[in-house]
């Protein structure tokens, strides 16, 4: 109960810093609209406010601060336009409409989903040959890590275009960035966890003449798993993050991305925010299921 | 002759010598050791830390591979031994898998030796008993006590039968009272299973009543400087720790470790 005030107080904080900042961020645009509707605004002119501090307009116009929270494209929507514009396109519309977040949405987590799958299978591959060869740790960490430098915004553009050029579009682009990022973590959380037994355990598996296959399927894999779900986390974030970018380039006209480009084309401020929105609940209910799944294995496994 | 088959050599070591290299340049663990081990008897090792007798059991184990001399366990090299899974080793940490039961964890030797399933019930349930944990097989390991937990790691390497026991101070991490016990149980286990065992322990007191045979060693180089024939009979009620036979015996322990040390 207590711990429940704490998390709503923060939210309330947060909510109410977001309101203030609503005003300085839109009281310009306001204050043009109401002059041309006929209100008193001092001083009169948009071309004399420009130079003027937002903050000294909202004290000499205090009569147009609620309108800062109402306006068609606020430069800063207030949260509950936010909140609006997110039911009417989810709740309100059928999933199957173009307006639809929650067809946007399914758009974006397919490709999420599929890059995740390929990002967590690659990963746990590397993650086993590191492990077991140590030609391919030195091969392979350091491209692994390298790989990760790279801003991913510069290299979609170009999968993207490398892809089109041998005739594979679709989900599949955008799957492979998704990829791109997540199997990072997998590998580096992987490897931690796969080398986590310690020598007294390696030792007793080789009293027992064990296999290397043995080793693994007994002792390492079953000891990487709390590692393992600890990468799964932060990969289905940056699966979520690859899916979006992967849609920003190519001008695509669904997913959570395109209604960020389409938002920001048409200074659609409630719609981008509302993207946004929607990505970061998406990206909280994965991590959420994951993180059912981690218990309910671990507990399967007696670990919990 | 008719002793022949009572003292059948299990281990023999002739000048065994073993040198890591290590960044601050070699270091002579074990140097000239000669030791011969007998079928059925209960050996310990006791020594100052840095001694030599956990390298020397991880030889045996062929854990570890000596730099000269020559070293057989039942009549093979150690390392054929161990392809002949003819040891259990117990180490120091009892080392359960926290994501197994304790009879699963049993059961690991089991499966790797390539048991049958109702094999591997039998003999899950058979060292569950020799080890006093029946009813625990169900449990998980962060349910059990230390000691009980070490019973288990026992069990463990009792499981596939192998007639050598390798022990490298199994209780050295448990309380007093608690290893009293486990030293009782112990001793009752041997004299049932009848297996050749080698512990290693830093404790005088522990050394003296379990054993049969106790190699004092003592270090820089690792070597033996003393092994004292118990004269204790094989029935050893804890109390016997305060009979003169007993005393002496742990006097003479701690002249060899004294002695030990006079070289440094």
């Amino acid at each position: 109960m207590r711990s429940l005030m704490a998390v709503l107080c923060v939210v309330g904080v947060i909510v109410a810093i977001w309101y203030a900042a609503c005003v300085p961020m839109n009281i310009k645009g306001v204050l043009t609209e109401a002059e041309r509707g006929g209100a008193i605004v001092t001083p009169e002119g948009a071309k004399d406010r420009r130079d003027i501090a937002a903050t000294r307009l909202v004290m000499d116009n205090s009569f147009a601060i609620p309108a800062t929270w109402a306006q068609d494209r606020p430069r800063l929507p207030a949260p509950h336009q936010v909140a609006i514009e997110l039911w009417q396109t989810t709740v309100m519309k059928k999933i199957t409409s173009k307006r639809s977040l929650v067809f946007h949405a399914w758009v974006t987590l397919s490709a999420t989903l599929l890059g995740f799958a390929i990002g967590t299978g690659l990963g746990i591959l590397l993650a086993v040959g590191v492990v077991h060869s140590r030609v391919m740790d030195m091969s392979v960490m350091p491209w692994a890590i390298v790989s990760q430098t790279i801003p991913i915004i510069a290299l979609a553009p170009m999968i993207i275009v490398v892809l089109y050029s041998i005739g594979v579009q679709g989900i599949i682009p955008k799957a492979v960035i998704s990829a791109y990022l997540s199997f990072f973590p997998v590998v580096v959380g992987m490897v931690k966890g796969l080398r986590s037994p310690d020598m007294m355990q390696l030792d007793l598996l080789r009293t027992y003449h064990a296999s290397k296959a043995q080793g693994f399927w007994k002792l390492r894999l079953p000891a990487s798993m709390p590692y393992l779900f600890t990468s799964l986390k932060i990969g289905i974030a940056a699966s979520l993050v690859g899916a979006i970018v992967g849609e920003l380039p190519t001008g695509a006209v669904a997913g959570l991305g395109a209604r960020l480009l389409a938002g920001s084309y048409y200074g659609q401020t409630v719609q981008i925010w509302s993207a946004l929105f929607a990505a970061a609940i998406l990206a909280a209910c994965l991590v959420g299921l994951l993180g059912v799944i981690e218990r309910a294995t671990l507990r399967r496994m007696g670990m919990a | 002759m008719t002793n022949e088959t009572k003292s059948q050599a299990v281990i023999e070591a002739k000048g065994l010598d073993l040198t890591f290299q290590t960044n601050d340049g070699p270091v002579q663990a074990l140097s000239d050791v000669d030791l011969t081990i007998n079928k059925g008897d209960f050996v310990s090792f006791i020594g100052p830390s840095g001694c030599g007798k956990t390298t020397f059991l991880r030889v045996l184990a062929a854990l570890e591979r000596p730099t000269g001399g020559s070293v057989t366990v039942n009549g093979v090299s150690p390392d054929e031994a161990r392809r002949q899974r003819a040891y259990g080793y117990v180490f120091q940490a009892a080392g359960l898998y926290p994501w197994r039961t304790i009879a699963r964890n049993i059961k690991l030797p089991l499966e790797i030796m390539g048991f049958s399933k109702t094999e591997q019930e039998d003999r899950v349930k058979n060292v569950l008993q020799l080890v006093d944990l029946e009813g625990f097989g169900g449990k998980y390991p962060w349910q059990l006590s230390g000691g009980m937990q070490q019973r288990a790691s026992i069990a463990r390497a009792l499981a596939f039968d192998a007639d050598i026991l390798l022990m490298d101070e199994p209780f050295g991490a448990l309380d007093e009272i608690v290893r009293d016990h486990l030293n009782e149980q112990l001793l009752d286990l041997w004299a049932r299973t009848e297996k050749t065992i080698a512990f290693v322990t830093h404790s005088i007191p522990e050394a003296v009543y379990l054993s049969t045979k106790i190699v004092v060693m003592s270090p820089r180089p690792g070597r033996i400087s003393d092994v004292i024939d118990s004269p204790l009979p094989k029935e050893r009620p804890l109390d016997i720790r305060d009979t003169p036979e007993f005393l002496e015996v742990a006097h003479r322990v701690r002249e060899g470790l004294r002695a030990g040390h006079a070289y440094d």
